[in-house]
């Protein structure tokens, strides 16, 4: 918000709006953490940090639950409106992004370590560019949260093409490895995998922007958000 | 607020393809315009230049802290305070075209056009019927049939017409409380108004009352435009299309419920209804 907001009348209610934004701000770094870990799994080949990754993810789910229920006893006993309102409604539905992106994390560590038993794919730099993108839109997006800042959001809402970009990159090498040599197959599938996870992940990440701005503005982004995912219409041809 | 501000956000509400009153549909045309209002209590300036549509059947609520000048708006509307001296009105409150602040203006005529219910029930020491009938021969000259046929009419659009039609000649203050308030806008009824304003007309009652009214409201604008002042926003969210927001005299906002409630564009609004009023 531009202005910022003087504190509620109730207080104990300001007190409850605040422990929100904290819990989506506590889940939101939580899942910043998955993200990076699932992925120095793979480039490090390491199944411990990687299993790490798995059993955390509980702790995500454990507060999305916390989130949603919380959010429903506000709107239930509080009756909010207006900017409060809107933060509740924008809590839940970012508590739902954040846990989609906690299993897309635990799901590309699980094939992290798959991957990390079967032999080296040329080097996994893509991954861990997009990694990084995808990470600093989530940090972005949550930022604009805490900060309310919706020119922070917007600008997350519009930066996801680069991810889409990498991933159709690392798309075409992927299946450049399985025709030369089926016994990549196996590695360079799960890599897939984790690529589009990563993917998944930086949309999640958008859909949170655009939360984000709704919660602070009160206005919608417009429905068509740039995109440039073209792997579904991908086609690699086999050297002759 | 800037009166720049108050005509940006009005016209953008009563814009074709803009923004929809809360039954979907857009805001109609207005029945009651008024323009650049100001009211004095004696010397004090109660209403700065306000300049608000109530569109024809719907239902406008006005929110507000108490003295901001919403109840003193109502008051302007069917001109009841001409009843005290020293309270003056400027500017224009148009009736059909009909500038009601005009000087010829028939006060009894204008206020079975524009009819109005009080915070309190306030019925008669009398029967029920004769609570109804008292205000309809004031207007008209029924026969017997006719007028039988008016009340239970009125009592039918006010939703009490089942709970009272046995006891027609019983004294009306033996009803209960939210049977009172539905009698006084029965009573309201009678005389076939094109606008009713409605005075917090629930802040007395038990919630099922205040939801029996609720009801009747949104009844009751199929026929007829309706002002209604609530201290409860989660009421003026229920019942009203375009909800304002006055402060110090001032209308500081006027739009669709929906929107006033989600995102309202001033802050002063958004601090009111989120209760940050500091």
């Amino acid at each position: 918000m531009e202005n910022p907001q003087s504190e509620h009348i109730v207080r104990s209610y300001e007190e409850q709006l605040k422990r929100l934004r904290e819990l989506v701000a506590r889940m939101g770094g939580l899942a910043e953490r998955q993200v990076a870990d699932a992925v120095n799994a793979l480039i490090r080949r390491d199944v411990e940090l990687a299993s790490e990754v798995i059993g955390r993810d509980g702790e995500i789910d454990a507060l999305e639950m916390e989130i949603e229920n919380f959010c429903v006893r506000l709107l239930a006993l509080r009756q909010p409106m207006a900017s409060d309102l809107r933060l509740i409604v924008a809590a839940m539905k970012i508590s739902t992004d954040i846990e989609r992106i906690g299993d897309y994390a635990r799901n590309a560590a699980k094939r992290a370590i798959v991957v990390s038993q079967q032999p080296q794919l040329g080097s996994l730099n893509g991954f861990q560019w997009m990694a990084r993108l995808v990470q600093e839109n989530l940090k972005d997006a949550m930022d604009a949260l805490v900060k309310e800042d919706p020119a922070t959001a917007e600008r997350v809402w519009g930066a996801d093409a680069p991810v889409d970009d990498i991933y159709n990159g690392i798309f075409r090498e992927m299946l450049t490895h399985m025709m030369e040599d089926p016994r990549n197959i196996t590695a360079a599938t799960h890599l897939l995998f984790i690529a589009k996870n990563l993917e998944r992940i930086g949309d999640h990440a958008t859909n949170i922007a655009e939360t984000v701005h709704y919660a602070l503005l009160g206005q919608n982004l417009p429905e068509d958000r740039p995109k440039s995912d073209a792997s579904a219409y991908t086609v690699v041809r086999p050297p002759a | 607020m800037g009166d720049s501000m108050t005509q940006t956000t009005r016209t953008d509400a009563a814009g074709p393809g803009g923004l929809r009153a809360r039954s979907g549909a857009a805001l109609n045309e207005a029945r009651i315009a008024v323009r650049e209002l100001d009211f004095y209590y004696g010397a004090h300036k109660a209403l700065k230049n306000i300049n608000l549509d109530l569109p024809d059947r719907q239902v406008t609520g006005m929110i507000g802290p108490s003295g901001c000048g919403k109840s003193t708006l109502l008051r302007v509307l069917n001109r009841m305070y001409s009843l005290y001296p020293g309270q003056r009105a400027t500017g224009q409150v148009l009736l059909d075209g009909q500038n009601l602040l005009d000087v010829g203006v028939d006060l009894n005529a204008l206020r079975a056009r524009v009819g109005m219910v009080f915070q309190k029930p306030t019925p008669f020491p009398m029967t029920i019927y004769e609570n109804i009938a008292f205000g309809i021969r004031l207007h008209e000259r029924l026969s017997k049939a006719q007028m039988d046929e008016r009340v239970e009419w009125a009592l039918t659009r006010a939703a009490i017409w089942g709970e009272v039609k046995d006891r027609l000649n019983s004294n009306a203050m033996g009803l209960s409380g939210g049977q009172q308030q539905r009698l006084c806008i029965a009573r309201t009824i009678a005389v076939r108004p094109e606008v009713i304003l409605l005075d917090e007309p629930t802040s007395a009652l038990d919630p099922i009352s205040t939801l029996k009214i609720e009801e009747l409201i949104d009844e009751l604008k199929r026929d007829f435009t309706i002002a209604i002042v609530t201290h409860n926003m989660q009421q003026a969210a229920r019942c009203a299309d375009q909800v304002a927001f006055f402060y110090l005299g001032e209308l500081v906002e006027v739009a669709p419920a929906e929107q006033m409630f989600t995102a309202p564009t001033q802050k002063r609004t958004q601090e009111y209804i989120t209760g940050r009023f500091g």
